[in-house]
């Protein structure tokens, strides 16, 4: 008996005449073959005591270099903004931590207007009319939109920016291999997407969706309307957005975009190291019926009060089987509470208000950083929250050197397979002013340092 | 307005113009606004809700409270493994140098993690009989994906890409056929023999040059663990396809059973299954994957390294890999969970947990024989079962005039979450119950009570289950009218 089991010598025997056999092993015995019986103790070590199996993970959790450990100014995809206290009270409630997915919808309606409310909010953010209630995470949600293309027109070349995240690509051409599409980059020219080159690869009428990040993996606002204006008759327009800018970014809606996916951790998650979180997915009515994941939806009840259940599910595996849209039966339906929650807390000028800070401070962070000796911008493409730099240096020793001075100042590029002497360096509200000029004395001397190494 | 109307009410229909929740930092910085273009700009801001921040707490309080879960009652949901999450993992999770670590930190500046990661692989790898493992899936269907792509790249490799054939049992998750046609392969139903196994005779006729792989989840959703599993994977063998093992069933069998000893090349798990990450009310998840040798060369990018020094790293070059099927490492705040209860269970508490499961299992079947309840929701298949078990509703609905649908709603009102209901699809009137290890004797003979008690009353009144429930937050909802006009988001 461990301690999260509960079966005294007692209740075996009552357990075992009830059952009508001798013994626990009996009840295997005769269902398993012997030849398939493990027939010795798994390999593994002894249980422990809950404050050593504390102990243990404290000492692996020390062992990581956190945010809380060093300023840090690393980005790509997933951010360090504050998570406000009553997010970590609301997601460690029992009532929303421990149900399981609401089968039964009259013991589910916190969890079911909650994903309610959550499709609003990324309607309302993504000016798209229709959400789902989120897929795992942003790359992922990518690949699946080019599913949903694929199913939609059944065309097999994908356009995609070079643009997107790396990791976004290489998800996509996962599952582009297994349903049957070919995936054609298109590079970027200063920064943003090379619109010429993107027209080019536009042409066709084998084109089945087109796919562009807003900003762009080099932190590049890019130009949407222009890219989906490029998109071809009956293609699908997917973009990859980042939720905290649009406060102040043109929506996807607005541009042209059909489906509109997305990494949900900066709204009110953790980091993680990298999940769980979850994925935003909205898109136009168009293509509502070929959604992906859970949806919910507004009703009545027998007596006519408003109630909310899962909705549309003939889309899904559970009744379409292999016809359905899509395999995915998890939401991050926790996850996602998170982020309606850190919506409402935000609320309608807060995402304004936090939206014009970071793009004031990036604007400060840019030019502060690009007056240093040795270090440039990698691009002059519009920034909100994210920018490149080019360092006249070996990035990765210049990042050891801030380390050791308790900075870390951003992402060797080509830790993404990206640009070898590039540094992408990440704003947030965390970040402040005193921050950044403490960033540039430490870069600026870090730099010099190498410089002065080599010309040795 | 009524206390009662104001209960329904969403975020976005409380609260104020000019109300707000958050306060930005100081803004320390000269204003930039020409640093984004206007063509760029958001003509007017999104409508977010303009609340404070004691309406937001009280509005998702009150939510909360009308959900049903696990830490407040018993939740014998079938296939689903709803056991005990444990608070020291949510702790445990929290630490900063955990939940506060950036995923592209260094990995030389991320050993802990790296090396949790590493240790959980072991522990899986031993659990599952297969050496190579990758947490990178983000749920079960996701591994199931990784496992088909895997097996479509090992015959594209051998020179053998017209293998494009999946064979999956009729009793399959929908999961398994929704992930093969994603894949690119085409679905082969096989056959259920009257022992609820695999029809032999179906498999050799359907396996052949054109197989690419079985997907077999052992023991299956009927309960019932496969005795010719070791003829299964050698017909599949034989015919040069791969076996795949869903291991949404894994929780009866750790430490007892091993699907790699049975000859399986690919098995995924369900972290929040078998190894205790909350449900969250359906998600997060994850679904690592434990593979054979000829399966490895083909794992997702990144994988973990770990030199002859200790040190660990993450990378990314392995010429064959069929590439990343998401961000990052994976859903790692699950592994810390999941690593958490390995270490406090170890190989004893592991095989205890599932013996116990196993336990629960047929004791409640037993408390139901000698209630008279089996006689109206018979066992559909076998004596005994493994963790789970599916009784037919057919003869309740025939004698007693209620449906499998009536039985769960009234189960409500007693305060029991309802087992699985019309799954597997092939038994009629299908309810399949998991009670899990880690629920007491007197909770189990409780339940056993409760559907007593509903079909005794079912005799005398049948209308009092097909109206139930009576006790919740709202009643039966109207799913038809719901999908007929979608109304999915607050009008504004």
């Amino acid at each position: 008996m461990s301690r999260y089991t509960a079966v005294t010598s007692e209740d075996l025997r009552a357990m075992l005449d009830a059952i009508g056999v001798g013994s626990v092993e009996e009840l295997f015995d005769r269902q398993i073959p012997v030849s398939v019986r493990l027939g010795r103790a798994l390999d593994l070590p002894a249980g422990m005591a809950e404050q050593d199996v504390y102990a243990h993970l404290d000492d692996l959790a020390r062992r990581n270099v956190s945010v809380e450990d060093e300023i840090s100014f690393l980005g790509a995809g997933m951010y360090d903004h504050y998570v406000p206290a009553l997010i970590d009270m609301l997601m460690s409630r029992s009532e929303f931590l421990t149900p399981y997915t609401p089968y039964q919808p009259e013991v589910s309606q916190g969890n079911l207007q909650v994903m309610f409310e959550y499709q609003t909010a990324i309607s309302e953010l993504t000016a798209l009319p229709v959400s789902n209630a989120s897929v795992y995470e942003g790359p992922s949600a990518v690949a699946s939109a080019g599913y949903l293309a694929r199913l939609a027109n059944g065309r097999s070349r994908f356009v995609a920016s070079a643009g997107l995240h790396p990791h976004s690509l290489d998800t996509l051409r996962t599952y582009a291999e297994g349903f049957g599409a070919e995936v054609v980059e298109v590079g970027l020219r200063d920064g943003a997407t090379d619109l010429d080159a993107w027209a080019d690869a536009c042409a066709g009428d084998d084109v089945g969706a087109v796919f562009v990040q807003q900003p762009n993996v080099l932190g590049a606002v890019e130009d949407v309307e222009a890219l989906m204006a490029s998109k071809p008759d009956g293609a699908v327009g997917i973009a990859a957005y980042d939720p905290i800018p649009l406060g102040i970014l043109k929506p996807p809606g607005e541009c042209g975009v059909d489906v509109c996916v997305g990494e949900g951790q900066p709204l009110g998650n953790r980091l993680d190291f990298g999940g769980p979180s979850f994925g935003f997915f909205a898109a136009t009515e168009a293509y509502l019926r070929r959604m992906p994941g859970r949806i919910a939806g507004e009703t009545t009840d027998i007596d006519g009060k408003r109630g909310f259940v899962l909705t549309l599910q003939t889309r899904e595996q559970h009744i379409r089987r292999e016809k359905a849209t899509s395999n995915i039966c998890t939401a991050q339906a926790l996850n996602a509470l998170g982020g309606v929650v850190y919506l409402a807390w935000l609320g309608r000028q807060g995402i304004v208000d936090l939206g014009e800070l970071l793009l004031a401070r990036t604007d400060y962070a840019r030019r502060t950083l690009t007056a240093l000796d040795g270090v440039e911008a990698l691009h002059d493409q519009p920034v909100v929250r994210e920018f490149a730099l080019r360092l006249d240096a070996p990035v990765g020793r210049v990042i050891e050197r801030c380390a050791a001075e308790g900075v870390n100042p951003g992402l060797a590029l080509s830790r993404i397979g990206l640009d070898d002497d590039g540094l992408l360096v990440a704003i947030t509200e965390r970040r402040s002013r005193a921050d950044i000029d403490r960033l540039a004395d430490v870069l600026g001397a870090a730099v010099a340092a190498e410089r002065q190494a080599v010309a040795a | 307005m009524t206390v009662r109307a104001e209960e329904t009410l969403t975020i976005f229909q409380k609260g104020s113009p000019g109300r707000r929740a958050f306060v930005a930092p100081e803004f320390d910085v000269p204003e930039a606004t020409d640093a984004l273009p206007r063509r760029f700009r958001r003509a007017e801001p999104p409508r977010l809700p303009e609340v404070s921040e004691p309406e937001l707490v009280r509005h998702y309080v009150r939510l909360s409270k009308k959900n049903f879960d696990l830490d407040s009652g018993f939740y014998p949901l079938g296939s689903c493994t709803m056991k005990h999450n444990p608070r020291l993992h949510e702790r445990v999770a929290a630490l900063p140098g955990h939940a506060r670590l950036h995923p592209l930190q260094d990995p030389a500046r991320a050993q802990g993690a790296l090396e949790l990661m590493w240790n959980l692989e072991r522990a899986l790898a031993e659990v599952a009989g297969l050496p190579h493992v990758s947490l990178q899936p983000s749920a079960g269907s996701h591994g199931e994906l990784a496992g088909v792509l895997l097996t479509k790249a090992y015959h594209a490799d051998r020179g053998e890409p017209h293998r494009v054939k999946v064979l999956t049992p009729d009793t399959a998750h929908g999961t398994n056929p929704a992930t093969v046609t994603m894949a690119g392969l085409e679905v082969v139903k096989v056959a259920t023999n009257d022992d609820g196994g695999v029809d032999l005779d179906d498999l050799r006729a359907k396996a052949g040059d054109d197989t690419a792989c079985l997907m077999l989840t052992n023991p299956n959703t009927l309960g019932v663990f496969d005795a010719n599993i070791e003829e299964i994977a050698s017909i599949v063998h034989r015919a040069g396809g791969t076996l795949y093992y869903d291991g949404a069933n894994t929780n009866a069998v750790m430490g007892i059973s091993r699907p790699g000893d049975m000859g399986f090349d690919i098995v995924h798990f369900n972290l929040h299954k078998s190894f205790t990450q909350p449900h969250g009310g359906g998600g997060p998840g994850s679904g690592p994957i434990a593979v054979s040798d000829r399966i490895e060369p083909f794992l997702m990018n990144p994988r973990i390294a770990r030199s002859d020094e200790g040190v660990f790293d993450l990378v990314s070059d392995h010429a064959k890999s069929i590439g990343r099927l998401r961000g990052f490492q994976g859903n790692y705040g699950t592994f810390v969970r999941s690593y958490a209860y390995i270490r406090s269970l170890g190989a004893e508490g592991l095989k205890d947990a599932s013996e116990t499961a196993v336990l629960n299992a047929n004791y409640l079947l037993a408390r139901l024989r000698q209630l008279g309840v089996a006689e109206h929701l018979p066992l559909a298949f076998g004596e005994l079962c493994m963790h789970e078990f599916v009784l037919s509703g057919g003869p309740m609905k025939r004698e007693l005039k209620i449906r499998t649908l009536d039985l769960a709603k009234r189960l409500l009102d007693h305060g029991y979450h309802p087992p699985t209901v019309y799954f597997p699809l092939l038994v009629d009137e299908a309810l399949l119950i998991e009670p899990t290890e880690t629920e007491t004797r007197e909770t189990l003979d409780a339940f056993a009570e409760a559907l007593a008690e509903i079909l005794r009353e079912a005799a005398d009144d049948p209308t009092v289950a097909q109206n139930a429930p009576y006790s919740t937050p709202v009643r039966r909802l109207d799913e038809a009218g719901a999908a007929k006009r979608p109304v999915l988001r607050q009008a504004l």
